[in-house]
């Protein structure tokens, strides 16, 4: 069974070389400062849709921004100073140590106050938190991404780790679906996805316009458009909760085995450190053993999906 | 560990001497309860004579100077456009006195919860280090149950602990710091006999238990029982009111607020004490609540305690003090919940065999 807590170093490991002002203890200072953030500045904003925005963040200290290292499908907890914090996903290249860019909906009290924010302004972040996708695992494989809506955002990184080592992967697909045709995200992304990435990709809106020439119906539907051997493919579904459930039913009756599916849990979090148990699932964190998790252990745990 | 013994007057001198030099917090009898018995708090003391050797439990745990009910992470200093990050630890030295065996244990726990892992935190060890422990035995009271959790005896995490032996205590010093203290004071070397009352009154308080609470398997039982109607039954009388979990000793939950200060040049980041009881606890934005009912809250509460998480091991962070079941306003206790839970599957007629009849 596939477990990453055994393997992922957590952040620790990255906050060692410059975490210097530690509070000396009897000598016992290995403590870090775990409620330090990496000051940013907003470099870009592009609006994504009505309620969504692409926010480019840039790390002010050069030495913090070649220390911070992510993995596909961890998040950060993003602190707006005076209005609190919000875990969110990262969504931009795992490789790109300049910028960090974080797909948000305007829809609690920080996304609120962020939105307010123009260029230049300064936010905090920390982390990375949480557990990633197993990218090395899936080598060989074929890669069945699978998002709903704004689980597209957590999606881009895995797409840009394909990218970037587009020989080691077999095919690749991408399938997403939107309620509505003006709720679909990253559109002017999907012609270098298709010719650039290699990426076989299908869209599909629940609720179709006048203007919507593509398929509608459930997402489900648009796995019979491609032919792959599910012994041999790794699955990736993001998306809101009630998606989870007849994806991954579904993709357990095509015959992909229940440890090669994984899905990013959401949770109410305050802390991502696992100490303020607000994103408690059964026994585990959704901070420290998710957000990521194969569809196997979420199937044990009570009330995940 | 080195073991002393002391006259009883010797001690009182010493804690004497003690509290008049240092900030120091003791039982203290504040108030009388509905019941007509005296209720015991922590209380900051200037001297032996406030201090009640005697209390028998106090309503709030000893868990506030080691996690305060809020808290202040950071403070964000506001200047043109800009800000800067600010955190202070402040953890002034204390001494606690008289804690019980159960209240040692809680912040054993809290150890391996706030200082084990990925992500120590600074804050609870600030004020873990700054701490000296003095604890004391104690007779259960009736409703005690921390012989059953395995929690009724302690042999860390304090630094002086002091058990009752008829007209001297019999010392445990766990720590240099306490030996030195000790060192100014008449300390013998215990006897014979000494001895024999200490096993004397350990056996002694281990048969005064009268509440017991079967928790063996019962990880595994709260997990078969996950969909049992018995959550329903004690959730319709939970009343969401979060008691519980200040009382507690253990729970340790909390939340992140921020708010701005009055003159609005800066902001602070504050941690509460919070209670997987009230309502709002897993609600995420957009209005999504994971855990509507009330059931489901106190379940998860006793899923906490009983069945342990991940991130402490696994192990019931529960002490058996029974601090919750006084609190509680509902009355609600761990006890009833419990063997409630157990009833129901035991005394179920399809999985009972009749016993045959004797011969």
């Amino acid at each position: 069974m596939h477990d990453m807590r055994f393997t992922i170093p957590g952040q620790d490991l990255n906050r060692e070389p410059f975490a210097v002002k530690i509070p000396d203890f009897q000598k016992k200072s290995e403590v870090m400062i775990t409620d330090k953030g990496y000051k940013c500045r907003i470099t870009n904003i592009v609006p994504l849709s009505g309620l969504e925005r692409l926010f480019q963040l840039r790390i002010i200290d050069p030495l913090e921004r070649e220390v911070f290292n992510f993995r596909p499908g961890q998040f950060l907890m993003l602190e707006v100073p005076g209005y609190g914090e919000a875990p969110i996903s990262i969504s931009s290249s795992t490789s790109n140590h300049e910028f960090i860019e974080l797909c948000i909906r305007k829809a609690g009290h920080v996304t609120s106050a962020l939105f307010e924010a123009h260029q230049g302004a300064f936010v905090s972040i920390r982390g990375p938190f949480g557990t990633a996708f197993p990218m090395a695992e899936m080598q060989g494989r074929n890669v069945l991404l699978i998002a709903g809506g704004l689980g597209i955002a957590p999606m881009r990184a895995p797409l840009f780790w394909i990218n970037d080592h587009r020989d080691k992967y077999r095919d690749v697909f991408l399938l997403y679906g939107a309620k509505e045709p003006s709720q679909m995200l990253f559109t002017y992304q999907f012609e270098e996805w298709k010719k650039v990435s290699h990426v076989q990709m299908s869209t599909i809106v629940e609720k179709p316009d006048e203007s919507w020439t593509g398929r509608s119906g459930m997402i489900t539907s648009l796995l019979d458009e491609f032919t792959f051997d599910p012994k041999e493919t790794y699955a990736i579904v993001c998306g809101p909760p009630v998606m989870f459930k007849f994806v991954c039913s579904h993709l357990d009756r095509l015959g992909i085995p229940m440890n090669r599916m994984f899905v990013s849990l959401e949770r109410r979090m305050h802390c991502g450190m696992g100490k303020c148990c607000r994103c408690m699932v059964g026994s585990t964190f959704t901070c420290l053993d998710g957000p990521v998790f194969d569809y196997w252990s979420v199937m044990n745990l009570k009330e995940a999906i | 560990m080195i073991y002393k013994v002391i006259s009883k007057r010797e001690f009182k001198a010493f804690i004497d001497a003690l509290v008049k030099n240092n900030s120091s917090f003791g039982p203290r009898k504040v108030d009388t309860g509905s019941n007509g018995k005296p209720i015991y708090q922590f209380m900051p003391v200037k001297s032996a004579d406030e201090i009640e050797f005697d209390y028998t439990v106090s309503h709030l745990s000893a868990k506030r100077f080691f996690l305060p009910y809020h808290d202040e992470l950071s403070h964000f200093n506001f200047s043109d456009g800009n800000w800067e990050q600010e955190i202070r630890y402040e953890a002034p030295p204390i001494i606690l006195i008289g804690l019980r065996p159960c209240d040692i244990n809680a912040v054993n726990i809290l150890d391996d919860v706030m200082l084990h892992g990925a992500y120590p935190s600074p804050y609870y060890l600030a004020r873990r280090k700054n701490t000296f422990i003095i604890g004391m035995d104690h007779l259960p009271l009736p409703d005690c149950f921390c012989h059953s959790m395995n929690r009724h005896t302690v042999n860390h995490g304090f630094n002086l602990f002091c058990s009752d032996i008829g007209d001297s205590y019999y010392l445990s010093i766990n720590s240099s710091k306490a030996f030195s203290f000790l060192k100014e004071f008449r300390i013998e070397e215990p006897t014979y006999e000494d001895n024999c009352c200490l096993i004397e009154r350990r056996k002694n308080i281990k048969n005064s238990f009268e509440t017991k609470i079967e928790v063996s398997g019962l990880p595994c039982f709260l997990d078969i029982e996950f969909d049992s109607p018995i959550w329903q039954k004690w959730g319709d009388k939970c009343l969401s009111c979060g008691t519980c979990a200040m009382v507690c000793p253990t729970c340790y939950c909390y939340s992140v607020e921020e708010r701005f200060d009055i003159d609005l040049k800066g902001s602070t980041r504050q941690n509460h004490l919070y209670s997987c009881n009230l309502v709002d606890f897993a609600q995420v934005t957009g209005g999504h609540n994971f855990r509507p009912k009330n059931g489901d809250r106190l379940k998860y509460r006793y899923y906490h305690h009983y069945r342990g998480f991940a991130a402490n091991d696994n192990q019931q962070i529960c002490v058996g003090c029974n601090r919750c079941g006084r609190a509680c306003l509902a009355d609600i206790n761990p006890k009833d919940v419990i063997n409630d839970l157990r009833l129901e599957r035991e005394s179920c007629m399809i999985c009972v065999s009749q016993s045959p009849d004797k011969t």
